[in-house]
């Protein structure tokens, strides 16, 4: 992965515009497989998750679906190590994620969480957030070339308050992006939008994640949603695989 | 020391207890006002009359027993006073983890930076019928502050869970994620004892102030006394609920930068100690 830290010093004709931190000659992000094995948690003696094994292969998009309860979210924090595995682990690239430092983890595996929780401020102090955590600044031209990214020009200096659900929710997406992250996990990020914005969503989220060979990780309630988007589902229930396999055939065999 | 004892509790000490049942009597008459209202505090009312009743004559029989004992022994008192105080103020720190000794060590820091301060300046005497009422005031102000900081910082944290996670998925410093939360605690524990000083000779003339004049000191002395005294109060205040806030912000979160604070949160969402 090109480290942050060399690419802040390069001149901007370099960059890619859209997506701070990457050379722009490089077509895609730097490549990432996404491996769980055995991965389990339990809390407060409920297993929320039991026993999960499986490899997301870098570029893919995966669904992760099953009813209320099945650990659909608990994964996809598990992943992104907002929880603490109790059992088994995750591998990037092969590399065991505790050995890499929990905050640069979740720069490199960026996530879009159900709710946008943007913070008080502008549009633009929020999509900045990211990099500024690692002592830089995200220059006004890619702040703008994200939002235009996200189908929202002109937005930086708009109040988030002022913003629509489904406004909020790209602004989100942006400030992920801002991280230039190699893999992306979508938590339902479109369960508190209405059918309008679902599709506007949907497709901006398809298009970024198809240039930039994103690895991706998305719950969802929606079927539909998944035979939209994903390349593999992986059902859960009760916390446990229940299937894995190309989008068409588990949707159909469930 | 057992004829001190003696000595004490003769004289006006029935009299003081007869007066004790007359203000009791008040209180109940509010209580059962209350009830009319349909605020049931009965219970609540009466075991705490009866403890304060019976917490402040053991104290007395204690500082009778050892008016004349040493610093030592002054410390001691106050040492226990401040465990105490770090039990009650844990109370309001439920579900964060370490909330005793946080609470411990935040009221110690206030009151004991602040009471041996009074020392080093000579507006406390170490002998303990003056060590023990006056550090009790300063413990008692502090465990304030450290159980309004810790019951902000909680309510704060807890109602403010997505947000602070979503800083946290952009790799942010758990310390930046509750930035805002640490500082409305801070300045929570604060505002009681601020509004305190504004209102000091205005709206009420405190206690040790009345005691002094009464006892024969010089009105304008007594009340620069007790402006010293109301400061002194406000810094322990400060120390505690800054020293309280900042232990409390690291117990909020795993070695992992994950929030283990999480209130109510959904079963699926409950925070786990890393093994």
């Amino acid at each position: 992965m090109a480290s942050l830290a060399m690419t802040d010093s390069l001149p901007d004709s370099t960059r890619d515009a859209a997506f701070p931190g990457r050379l722009a000659h490089h077509a895609t992000t730097d490549s990432l497989s996404l491996e769980t094995r055995h991965l389990s948690r339990t809390a407060a003696s409920k297993v929320l998750l039991d026993d999960v094994s499986v490899c997301i292969e870098p570029g893919e998009i995966l669904a992760v679906v099953g009813p209320s309860g099945a650990g659909k979210s608990t994964f996809l924090r598990l992943l992104n190590r907002l929880d603490e595995p109790t059992g088994g682990s995750v591998l990037l690239n092969g590399q065991d994620y505790r050995s890499i430092p929990p905050r640069t983890l979740r720069t490199r595996v960026g996530m879009v969480m159900q709710m946008p929780y943007l913070f008080p401020g502008t549009v633009a102090a929020n999509v900045a957030f990211g990099p500024s955590q690692r002592g830089a600044t995200l220059p006004a031209e890619q702040i703008a070339a994200l939002l235009d990214r996200v189908g929202l020009p002109e937005y930086q200096n708009r109040d988030i308050h002022t913003l629509s659900g489904g406004e909020a929710q790209r602004v989100s997406i942006a400030r992920t992006l801002a991280n230039a992250p190699d893999a992306l996990l979508l938590d339902e990020p479109t369960s508190a939008l209405d059918e309008a914005s679902i599709r506007g969503i949907e497709d901006l989220l398809l298009g970024i994640v198809h240039e930039r060979q994103m690895t991706t990780v998305i719950v969802t309630h929606n079927r539909a949603q998944a035979a939209r988007i994903a390349d593999r589902t992986m059902v859960l229930q009760a916390g446990r695989l229940a299937a894995i396999g190309p989008t068409s055939e588990v949707l159909h065999d469930c | 020391m057992i004829a001190d004892l003696l000595n004490h509790l003769g004289g006006n000490v029935p009299v003081g207890l007869a007066q004790a049942a007359g203000a009791i009597v008040l209180c109940l008459a509010v209580i059962v006002l209350c009830r009319r209202f349909a605020v049931r505090v009965e219970r609540e009312a009466l075991v705490s009359i009866a403890r304060g009743l019976v917490q402040m004559v053991a104290v007395g029989i204690v500082l009778a027993l050892l008016l004349h004992g040493s610093l030592l022994v002054g410390v001691l008192i106050l040492l226990g006073m401040t465990i105490a105080a770090a039990a009650t103020a844990a109370r309001r720190a439920r579900n964060m983890q370490g909330a005793l000794l946080v609470c411990f060590w935040s009221i110690a820091a206030g009151s004991g930076v602040v009471i041996a301060a009074m020392i080093a300046m000579g507006t406390l005497q170490t002998n303990i019928a003056m060590l023990v009422p006056v550090g009790s005031m300063i413990i008692a102000n502090a465990m304030n502050a450290c159980a309004q900081a810790a019951e902000r910082f909680r309510a704060d944290v807890t109602a403010h869970v997505g947000q602070i996670e979503a800083g946290l998925a952009l790799g942010a410093d758990p310390a930046v994620t509750v930035a805002p939360y640490v500082q409305s605690a801070v300045y929570a524990s604060l505002l009681p004892r601020l509004d305190m000083l504004k209102s000091l000779g205005l709206v009420w003339i405190p206690g040790v102030m009345a005691g002094m004049m009464v006892s024969g000191a010089s009105p304008v002395y007594a009340g620069i006394y007790q402006f010293i005294l109301v400061v002194m109060i406000l810094t322990a205040s400060g120390i505690a609920g800054l020293v309280a806030t900042v232990l409390l912000r690291t117990h909020a979160f795993s070695s992992a930068a994950q929030l283990t604070l999480r209130g109510n949160a959904p079963a699926g969402l409950a925070a786990v100690q890393q093994t």
